[in-house]
């Protein structure tokens, strides 16, 4: 009689928790699309790139395009600028880390490595947002000659590189590339 | 109805939190300890179905209102944008525009089953009038949301419905480019409606609580009518009613789930994926399917009566049909509360669900030939039902014997034919759990 | 409950058998019509028809090409963009050649001058005229409909009680049976004693009048299809047709799946809830 019983309550109590382990899945199952629907949306990816043509930028002539709704600041570069950030010792930066999504994520913030590189290292492409808060710092100002940011104070060099204020990293370099001699693909 | 709280808190946080704020007391007296008739049958689940449904509309809603724009030139492709782009969105839009029909086939289920059941009776009068508050306020509601898609079908029905209120005499126009914010609907009456549509729900939880209050002062109804004499009586809402209403659910689920991923614009129409144009009116205008019993009975009135022309006589009878019903309660004079025992209340009764459905119907064809005057016979009936029979139907009427007691009740069906009982109390399926 | 449960069952499986005779549509055509259309479409079958519909691959691929070598002269399709095409099983390399062969409009440049560019897979697709009143006025003031809904936003009136075995058959695909019947419906001659208005063409299919303002927009052997399928207007009709719904209602597929599993998931959900409710009640009388 007890065997009986203990095996019907036994039963009961695997049914109670089946049905509640059930509930459970129906919910999270639920909860799902209301997740889901937060991501960026399909139109919103589709515009993950953009070609950018730089064949009318000069040397000391910069060029700001909107990607992912974000300015991106391409500038064709002085041999100034170039000589003035070829010569900063990589010990005197803050951020010694290039913070370019094209090479390895630790490549050192060398000149070379900020710019597009060997041949191009006229070109520099960053994304024009304060690694501190976010806002878009002001071009060719600031104690280094590269970009003030006037929210906060951040001082960058004609690389990019913070050099002073309170941001922690370099202007980010997005993924790029030349796919001609005056196209530049972004993302 | 439950005299004193049984709530003891166990642990010293639940005490602590008693002492201060009882909000576990009031939640464990209210869903788990609450008493509820014991011979409650599944159209009595549809209170919590209308919850869910409820809960789903408005979380469904906020979600959509991420990406929908309440402009113009935007509302359309938003929407579309809904359908195609964002990630799950063909599913939230889908759930949000069947559930709506879903809200109201439940409500309509809900409101057949209290005026079977005479659960609008004293002293339930208030609870009664509180729901079909919630039914109007879900009535604009659904209209307004509707609107936003800015299809053809939104626009024009927009037009239309606001042309109701033209029909008043004086003050009419001066009412309808009042409530469009301008000459025609157009941006501004997008945007209020809109912002309306998303307060509206906000309200109606709001009245919910207070039916529910209501609900819990005078306790449920039950198949019988027999208000509740003793603990017999009754069984605690958790888990007996839970557990059956929680079943009730999956099942109204499953049907909803049915629509949205098989047939999802069954109910809708197909005009309304067109953009609006306010140059051009479709042929044939017609409201959302919960709300054609009204259109039938606002065009069955094509003629004047004295003073009043037909356009203000449809309009007064159209929102006659929906108001009567706040007085439904003194219209009944039977001191029988429940169709169970009352073998004509329930004829009728059942012949006005049927001119409901017929009316329904008789909305969706074209105002012209025989429907017309179909329409004037369906529509009424469904006055007189209310006005004539209902009255005099409760003084003359001979109802059938009522059982002592709810437990008497139960333990007489559970006996089955080999009762004693006279062959008129046995129990109708409709009382069958 | 049960006795209600069973007689559900029984409706439901009556009225599923009872759509599933024929309802032979009897041809109402008369010399002065006063509902339309005169002749309700034929109901094909659509290999995305059903619960486990699925779109014909091919089957869009040559719509996409009708539309493109045929409709596409006078409708647009805004809503639909090219990237969108990769769901009719075209590699993103395939979708931004086929988009590179149009241009689009954009700008501002940095002089103020709005300016033409290739198309990319981001643009949709553009339309034949620069607004509806041009449409209009090319097209004897009739402005050819958009055609990204159309599948959706056409669709002939069932009538009682057909309208209410469609929820049992689900048949959702009320779009293609009309564009298709309209489509190879042009062959057909007004009856005796009907006049058709000057400019427009007699058609007992169309949804809204006896004639429309669209002549019979395709012929037999008009688009070449590479994939051996018949090139006749029939064949064109319906494959237009399949890519339409496509166009109006992309995420079916992914739709009629998540259905399928819903369903299972609540049949089971359902079932337990359905034994612990048994088993909470079995103890009382109710």
């Amino acid at each position: 009689m007890s065997v009986h019983e203990t095996s019907d309550q036994s039963r009961r109590d695997f049914l109670y928790v089946a049905t509640a382990m059930a509930g459970a899945v129906g919910a999270a199952g639920v909860a799902w699309p209301f997740i889901d629907q937060m991501r960026p949306d399909a139109s919103t990816l589709a515009l993950a790139s953009i070609e950018v043509d730089v064949s009318a930028l000069e040397p000391g002539m910069s060029l700001t395009v909107k990607w992912r709704g974000k300015p991106v600041f391409i500038r064709n570069r002085t041999e100034k600028e170039i000589e003035e950030a070829k010569a900063v010792p990589l010990a005197e930066l803050k951020d010694p880390v290039a913070r370019n999504a094209n090479i390895a994520a630790d490549a050192p913030a060398t000149d070379d490595d900020r710019s597009a590189g060997q041949g191009k290292e006229n070109w520099l492409v960053m994304i024009g947002s304060c690694t501190h808060l976010g806002c878009v710092p002001l071009g060719q100002q600031g104690e280094f000659g590269g970009w003030f940011c006037p929210c906060h104070g951040s001082h960058y060099d004609t690389a990019g590189r913070i050099r002073k204020g309170p941001a922690p990293e370099n202007l980010a370099v997005p993924k790029f590339e030349f796919i001609s001699d005056t196209t530049i693909q972004i993302g | 109805m439950s005299g004193h709280s049984s709530y003891t808190p166990k642990s010293g946080l639940g005490k602590w939190i008693d002492a201060r704020m009882p909000l576990p007391r009031l939640m464990y007296d209210s869903f788990v300890a609450y008493p509820v008739p014991r011979n409650l049958n599944y159209a009595y689940a549809f209170g919590g179905i209308l919850s869910i449904m409820l809960v789903a509309q408005i979380l469904t809603g906020v979600v959509l209102a991420m990406h929908y724009a309440a402009d113009t030139g935007l509302a359309f492709n938003s929407v579309e944008k809904i359908m195609r782009d964002v990630n799950s969105g063909w599913l939230l839009r889908y759930m949000h525009a069947n559930g709506a029909s879903f809200f109201f086939i439940a409500v309509y289920i809900h409101i057949f089953r209290g005026l079977y059941y005479g659960s609008y009776k004293a002293p339930r009068e208030l609870l009664w009038i509180l729901g079909v508050l919630i039914y109007f306020l879900m009535m604009a509601t659904g209209f307004m949301g509707y609107v936003l898609p800015w299809g053809q079908m939104s626009f024009w029905g927009a037009t239309v419905i606001t042309g109701f209120f033209t029909a008043i005499p004086l003050v009419g126009e001066w009412i309808q480019t009042f409530l469009l914010g301008g000459f025609a609907v157009d941006n501004p009456t997008l945007n209020r409606f809109f912002s309306l549509h998303y307060l509206l729900p906000f309200m109606i939880a709001g009245v919910v609580v207070l039916h529910v209050w209501a609900l819990h002062v005078t306790g449920q109804t039950n198949p019988t009518g027999i208000e509740v004499k003793s603990k017999t009586d009754t069984l605690a809402f958790t888990p007996y009613a839970t557990m059956k209403d929680a079943f009730a659910m999956v099942v109204f689920i499953a049907v909803l789930a049915y629509f949205i991923f098989y047939i999802p614009n069954y109910l809708g129409h197909p005009d309304n994926y067109t953009i609006a144009n306010p140059l051009k009116t479709p042929a044939h205008i017609v409201p959302e399917w919960y709300y054609l019993p009204f259109y039938a009975i606002l065009r069955a009135i094509t003629f004047s009566i004295g003073p009043i022309d037909s356009k203000l006589g449809g309009v007064i009878a159209m929102f006659g049909s929906i108001l009567i019903l706040f007085v439904v309660p003194w219209l009944d004079t039977s001191k029988v509360r429940s169709a169970v025992y009352r073998p004509w209340y329930k004829l009728f009764f059942w012949l006005f669900v049927i001119d409901a459905i017929f009316l329904g119907w008789l909305g969706s064809r074209p105002a012209e030939g025989t429907y017309v005057a179909m329409a004037q016979v369906a529509t009424a009936y469904y006055f007189a039902f209310f006005i004539i029979i209902m009255p005099i139907l409760g003084l003359i009427e001979t109802p059938k014997r009522l059982p002592n007691s709810i437990t008497e009740a139960v333990l007489e069906k559970n006996k089955g034919g080999a009762s004693v009982q006279p062959a008129g109390s046995a129990a109708s399926p409709e009382t069958k759990g | 409950m049960k006795t209600i449960l069973k007689g559900l069952t029984a409706l439901g499986l009556g009225l599923t058998l009872f759509s599933n005779m024929s309802f032979a549509q009897e041809a109402h055509v008369t010399a002065e019509p006063t509902h339309f259309p005169m002749i309700k479409p034929a109901e094909l079958d659509w290999s995305f028809a059903g619960p486990f519909g699925t779109y014909d691959k091919g089957q869009l691929q040559r719509g996409l090409k009708v539309y493109t070598e045929v409709c596409a002269a006078c409708h647009s399709m805004g809503l639909v963009a090219f990237r969108d095409l990769e769901g009719l099983g075209y590699s993103e390399a395939q979708v931004k050649a086929f988009a590179a062969n149009y241009e689009v409009e954009d700008g501002p440049n940095a002089d103020g001058e709005m300016f033409t560019r290739t198309a990319v897979p981001s643009d949709y697709f553009p339309s034949p005229f620069p607004n509806e009143e041009a449409a209009a006025a090319a097209n004897n003031g009739a402005a050819p409909p958009d055609f990204s809904l159309i599948a959706k936003a056409r669709s002939v009136e069932r009538g009682f009680p057909t309208f209410v075995f469609d929820i049992f058959t689900q048949y959702a695909e009320g779009g293609p049976d009309y564009i298709h019947a309209l489509l190879t419906g042009y062959d057909q001659e007004p009856p005796a004693g009907m006049e058709v208005p000057e400019g427009t063409y007699y058609n007992p299919y169309f949804i809204a009048g006896k004639s429309l303002s669209m002549a019979a927009p395709i012929s037999e052997g008009q688009v070449t299809y590479d994939d051996g399928s018949p090139e006749t207007v029939d064949q064109y009709a319906k494959d237009v047709s399949a890519f339409l719904m496509w166009a109006a209602e992309p995420k079916l597929e992914a739709r009629k799946a998540t259905g399928f599993r819903v369903m299972i998931f609540l049949l089971l959900f359902g079932s337990l809830v359905y034994l612990t409710k048994r088993k909470v009640w079995s103890s009382v009388e109710h």
